[in-house]
């Protein structure tokens, strides 16, 4: 090759629909089906290098790459956000190796969102398919740091140091203080990280009408929680499950059904939506109503 | 602003990317060409092929040049840029012995079959700034114009486990049939086969893998890396694949490589009636694209390490090892810290805060 030739890579057409070549966007998509087929279990993949670092989404990214095609919409979140920065790089990048496929930040609209670290809180439909960003999928690494041990655990269901470990939290804080993360149990059988989502999103998970893909491209593993899937957070019937509680509304949108978050002025701290298409539909409707 | 404002994550990452795309230089200041990258600065490219696993000294010249040295960065542009090529045939296996040799060396024996040649390395030199590279170059040999690069200029030498071997000092080579893990197409899963540590040592960040392998040097677990350099190679190798329509081997390039044997873990013969020799001695393997002398060292110390299987200390511990030495992984997880956790870290100061209003003895949460 010389130097002119590899010159005329340069101009972005030198590269396959969605990036990857063909061969690795199947190798993906058949990871994915043995996914869905065993709700909650780490199939491990041949996860590729992508333009975007490891840790920063390549997992989703690899999974909605593989996905995508004429026709989908897709919608890039980060946090809640659509224009937070690590979100709007990454739908560049969808943009610019998959042409002629929609982007879209209305959540009603895509048929593909990808996700770090929350569930939009417009619900989602049977149709549209939820891809997570996952930087650690391993549930137990808590209480076991070896990954040849934890697939032991997983596969004989022994899930007895989790229970442990929770029991011993609870009884050194009075309660369970996990707070993102919270581990899951899918189809009553296998223990789950659902990504660092807030514990607000956790129960949204839980027979769920749309189908929810994980991706964890660092630590090379898929995993899927099918719809009508059980997903149970681990928790004791004597202490069960919360989520976070917020005692004002939106101070944007004024909503009291939204995982809000924290933003500290000079002397006090106002809450907004994380979600911020929904915030902004939410204003329009109550400006609207006036 | 925050930088998830809503309107301005977008503006910013533009903004961010025409800074990027501007390097201030004085007014009669040239740029640098990938050329001069590529035949000026070849310890660097050398690195960041190696690391990017990807034998392309164009790209990876381009790569370095693009981040602005930044050898880092530029192994993921190339590890990236692999993802898109399709794979359209396997190499045909090589044999170190077919390199065309440009230095060798052995700890071992003083004299060794062919001949010790020290080449080109910077091993005993004074180690003192050259003033006279302020300006200018005297380093400089220009190849007369209209000549072509010459290709591989090395010898063949007999290897010194060859030798080992015929004086019954160690095990035979017992050539497999199973085919290799590929790591390109497979994740890494425990416990992993030899042919799979050795990929991704190849390709591992050299840095991390000397680090590894001085904490066992220091007895910091591990078997101590004690092994000594039966051979450390330089030189080039043939890329063979097999023609399709003539179904033979055909060699279509040459790599540049370094070849580590260490022979170290005597071990007692296991079938004594067969040898008479009193010891075996066991061998460690490096083997990287380019010139890249103390990451070669440091994966057959590694491989050494993962060898004796005993788990002691970080060196020996496969999970440790393979899962740490990537560098594409390592700076992509620690950099990524730099993203927006506010979802996570809101979870955990709400919790906080109301355990605090519980008992405000307790204070902290986990996020």
């Amino acid at each position: 090759m010389d130097l002119r030739t590899l010159a005329s890579l340069g101009s972005g057409t030198g590269y396959n629909f969605g990036f990857l070549d063909e061969l690795s966007k199947k190798a993906v998509r058949r990871a994915l089906l043995k996914a869905i087929a065993i709700p909650g279990y780490q199939v491990p993949f041949g996860s590729r290098e992508l333009p975007i670092a490891r840790g920063w989404g390549t997992g989703g990214l690899q999974i909605t790459l593989s996905l995508v095609g004429q026709g989908d919409v897709v919608k890039v979140i980060d946090q809640g956000a659509d224009e937070s920065v690590n979100a709007v790089n990454l739908r560049r990048l969808i943009e610019r190796t998959s042409p002629g496929v929609g982007l879209t930040t209305f959540t009603r609209e895509a048929t593909i969102i990808q996700t770090r670290h929350r569930i939009p809180e417009t619900p989602l439909q049977a149709h549209q398919i939820l891809v997570f960003q996952v930087p650690l999928p391993e549930p137990l690494r808590v209480v076991e740091p070896r990954e040849e041990e934890t697939r032991r655990m997983h596969a004989e269901a022994d899930y007895s140091r989790m229970w442990v470990a929770l029991y011993e939290d609870l009884v050194r804080h009075g309660r369970i203080t996990r707070a993102a993360g919270y581990p899951v149990l899918v189809n009553g059988r296998h223990v789950m990280s659902p990504s660092p989502i807030p514990r607000w999103d956790v129960p949204r998970l839980h027979q769920a009408e749309f189908l929810s893909l994980f991706g964890a491209g660092r630590e090379k593993r898929v995993y899927a929680v099918p719809p009508w899937t059980d997903v149970e957070p681990l928790a004791f019937t004597d202490h069960p499950f919360t989520v976070e509680r917020f005692d004002e509304p939106c101070a944007r949108c004024g909503s009291r059904t939204s995982y809000l978050t924290v933003i500290p002025d000079e002397r006090s701290t106002r809450v907004v939506c994380s979600d911020t298409e929904y915030c902004d539909e939410h204003l329009a409707l109550q400006e609207a109503s006036r | 602003m925050g930088y998830t404002a809503v309107k301005g994550g977008q503006d910013a990452i533009l903004a961010a990317e025409r800074l990027i795309e501007r390097i201030l230089v004085a007014p009669d200041e040239a740029a640098i060409e990938v050329r001069q990258v590529l035949s000026q600065l070849g310890a660097a490219v050398e690195r960041v092929l190696s690391e990017g696993g990807l034998y392309a000294p164009v790209l990876a010249a381009l790569a370095f040049k693009q981040t602005e040295g930044d050898s880092s960065e530029a192994a993921f542009l190339l590890r990236a840029y692999r993802s898109t090529l399709p794979r359209l045939a396997n190499a045909e296996p090589v044999s170190g012995d077919e390199m065309l040799v440009v230095r060798r060396i052995s700890s071992s024996f003083k004299d060794i079959p062919g001949g010790q040649l020290l080449g080109r390395t910077r091993d005993y030199t004074q180690r003192l700034l050259d003033f006279r590279l302020l300006e200018g170059d005297p380093r400089l040999e220009r190849r007369p114009a209209g000549a072509v690069p010459p290709g591989p200029i090395g010898q063949r030498l007999p290897k010194v486990s060859a030798t080992m071997r015929s004086l019954g000092w160690m095990a035979p080579l017992t050539p497999k049939s199973t085919e290799p893990f590929d790591l390109t197409r497979e994740p890494l899963q425990f416990p992993v086969s030899r042919s799979a540590w050795l990929q991704a040592l190849a390709r591992g960040e050299s840095g991390a893998m000397v680090c590894l392998a001085y904490s066992a040097q220091r007895g910091f677990g591990g078997d101590g890396g004690h092994g000594t350099i039966g051979e450390l190679r330089v030189g080039d190798l043939p890329l063979r694949v097999v023609h399709p329509l003539i179904g033979e081997p055909v060699t279509v390039g040459w790599f540049r490589a370094t070849e580590v044997e260490m022979f170290g873990r005597t071990t007692a013969p296991t079938a004594p009636s067969s040898d008479q020799s009193p010891v075996q001695y066991g061998m460690s393997y490096g083997l990287v694209f380019g010139q890249n002398e103390r990451k070669a060292i440091a994966m057959a110390m590694l491989d050494s390490s993962l060898q004796s299987g005993d788990g002691t200390g970080p060196a020996a511990d496969p999970e440790m090892v393979l899962y740490h030495t990537d560098g594409i992984e390592s700076t992509g997880f620690v950099e990524h810290l730099k993203l927006p956790h506010f979802v996570t870290f809101g979870s955990g100061l709400q919790l906080a805060l109301e355990r605090k209003t519980a008992d405000p003895s307790l204070a902290g949460g986990r996020s």
